[in-house]
C-alpha cells in the first residue's frame, strides 16, 4: 500500500476539471474543512458504493460546513455520467491528465494498477491535513473515520 | 477493523436468544436488491445455527438511490409498533421489486395493520426519526453500503454468500468460547 500524506502536512494545492468546462482549486475552499476521498474507479457495481454512501450522508458532512470532493483518474465526461447516474450531490474532480498526477503527490497513487487507493484526507480550514487513512483497495472504508476527524477539528 | 458504536439494545428488532454466543446485526434497505439477496441467506443462517445466533436487522435506507427505501423502513418499524416487524420485514423483502405505498397498506393488511394509520404515520413520517437514528448509528459504526453485516460488535468485511456467513458465525463463536471460558 503506498504511504499516504501523514496529519501535520499542509495540503498541496492542486487545480483539476470538476466539470467539462470547470476547474476547482483546493485553495478556494480554504476556510472551510474538506473531505478529499480518492477511489479507484466510477462505476463499481454495488449499491452504496462509497461515493453513493458519502451523497446518503452528506446532511451529517453539512453540518460541519465541510466540502467532500471525491478524486479518481477517471476523464470528465465519465465523472458527469457516474454523477448523474448516482445523483450525486457533490463535486467529482478528474485526475486524468496528467493521470494520476494528484494521487501520487498525496500519495494516494497504485502505480502497478493505475488508479488511486481509497485514501482519505480531512483537511481543516486552513489547508492543513488533519486526519488521513488509507483503506485496503476492495474494502469501501465508510464514513465513520471520517465524522470522526471533522468532530475533532477544533472550529 | 469496524466495530458497532451502538450496541445491540432492547429497542432493538431481534430474533433469537438475547444470550446466543453470536449475534448478527444486518444494516439494511429493503430496496437494495443485494439485500434481498441477503434476505434468504440470513433465513437460511437462522437454520443452521439455531439458538446459537440472534439476528439483529437494523434500517439503512440509501434514499438517494432507493425512492421507496424510506417509506418501507418506516413501514415496519409502524407495524414494530403493532408487534409485527418481522412479518412484515420479511414480506417487504419478498415484494421488494414491486414496493410503493401501495404494496405496503397491502402487505401491512395481511397482518392487521390498519392502513389508514399506515398512511397517516407514513405521510407524517412518524418512524421517521427512528430510521434515522438507525442510520446514523449505522455511518459511525462505519456502515459501507448495504447490506453491512456486523457479528458480535465487529463489521463482517468478506461477501455475504451463506459459505462465508456461515464461517464468520463459526470463527465468532468460536472466539467467544475462548471469551467466556476464561481461556
Amino acid at each position: 500500500m503506498s504511504h499516504i500524506l501523514a496529519p501535520g502536512t499542509p495540503a498541496p494545492d492542486f487545480t483539476l476539471p470538476v466539470t467539462p468546462d470547470q476547474k476547482l482549486s483546493l485553495s478556494e475552499l480554504r476556510g472551510q474543512p474538506v473531505v478529499l476521498a480518492f477511489y479507484p474507479a466510477d462505476w463499481s457495481p454495488v449499491c452504496g458504493d462509497q461515493m453513493a454512501l458519502y451523497n446518503e450522508i452528506m446532511p451529517e458532512f453539512r453540518r460541519f460546513n465541510a466540502e467532500v470532493l471525491g478524486i479518481s483518474v477517471d476523464g470528465v465526461w465519465c465523472h458527469a455520467a457516474f454523477a448523474h447516474d448516482r445523483k450525486l450531490h457533490f463535486p467529482l474532480l478528474a485526475d486524468f491528465e496528467p493521470k494520476g498526477a494528484v494521487a501520487r503527490v498525496y500519495g494516494a497513487y497504485r502505480e502497478a494498477d493505475g488508479i488511486t487507493e481509497r485514501a482519505l484526507f480531512v483537511i481543516d480550514k486552513a489547508g492543513i491535513i488533519r486526519w488521513s487513512y488509507c483503506s485496503p483497495v476492495a474494502v469501501n472504508p465508510g464514513a465513520d473515520g471520517i465524522l470522526e476527524a471533522l468532530e475533532q477539528l477544533p472550529q | 477493523m469496524a466495530r458497532l458504536k451502538t450496541p445491540v439494545g432492547p429497542d432493538d428488532h431481534a430474533q433469537g436468544p438475547v444470550d446466543a454466543p453470536v449475534t448478527l446485526v444486518e444494516y439494511g434497505d429493503y430496496e437494495c436488491p443485494h439485500c434481498g439477496h441477503a434476505y434468504p441467506i440470513v433465513k437460511a443462517l437462522q437454520q443452521e445455527f439455531g439458538n446459537a445466533l440472534r439476528f439483529v436487522f437494523r434500517n439503512f435506507p440509501l434514499r438517494e438511490m432507493h425512492p421507496h427505501a424510506e417509506a418501507a423502513a418506516e413501514a415496519a418499524e409502524f407495524a414494530a409498533t403493532h408487534e409485527r416487524f418481522w412479518e412484515m420485514h420479511d414480506a417487504i423483502f419478498e415484494n421488494q421489486r414491486r414496493l410503493s405505498e401501495s404494496t405496503l397498506v397491502e402487505l401491512g393488511k395481511r397482518y392487521g395493520l390498519d392502513g389508514n394509520a399506515l398512511r397517516s404515520a407514513l405521510a407524517g413520517g412518524a418512524f421517521a426519526e427512528r430510521v434515522a437514528h438507525d442510520f446514523s448509528g449505522g455511518v459511525r459504526s462505519g456502515v459501507n453500503g448495504t447490506p453491512t453485516f456486523f457479528l458480535n460488535g465487529m463489521r463482517h468485511d468478506g461477501d455475504f454468500e451463506q459459505e462465508t456467513l456461515a464461517g464468520a458465525i463459526r470463527a465468532a463463536m468460536h472466539a467467544e468460547k475462548s471469551t467466556r471460558s476464561g481461556t
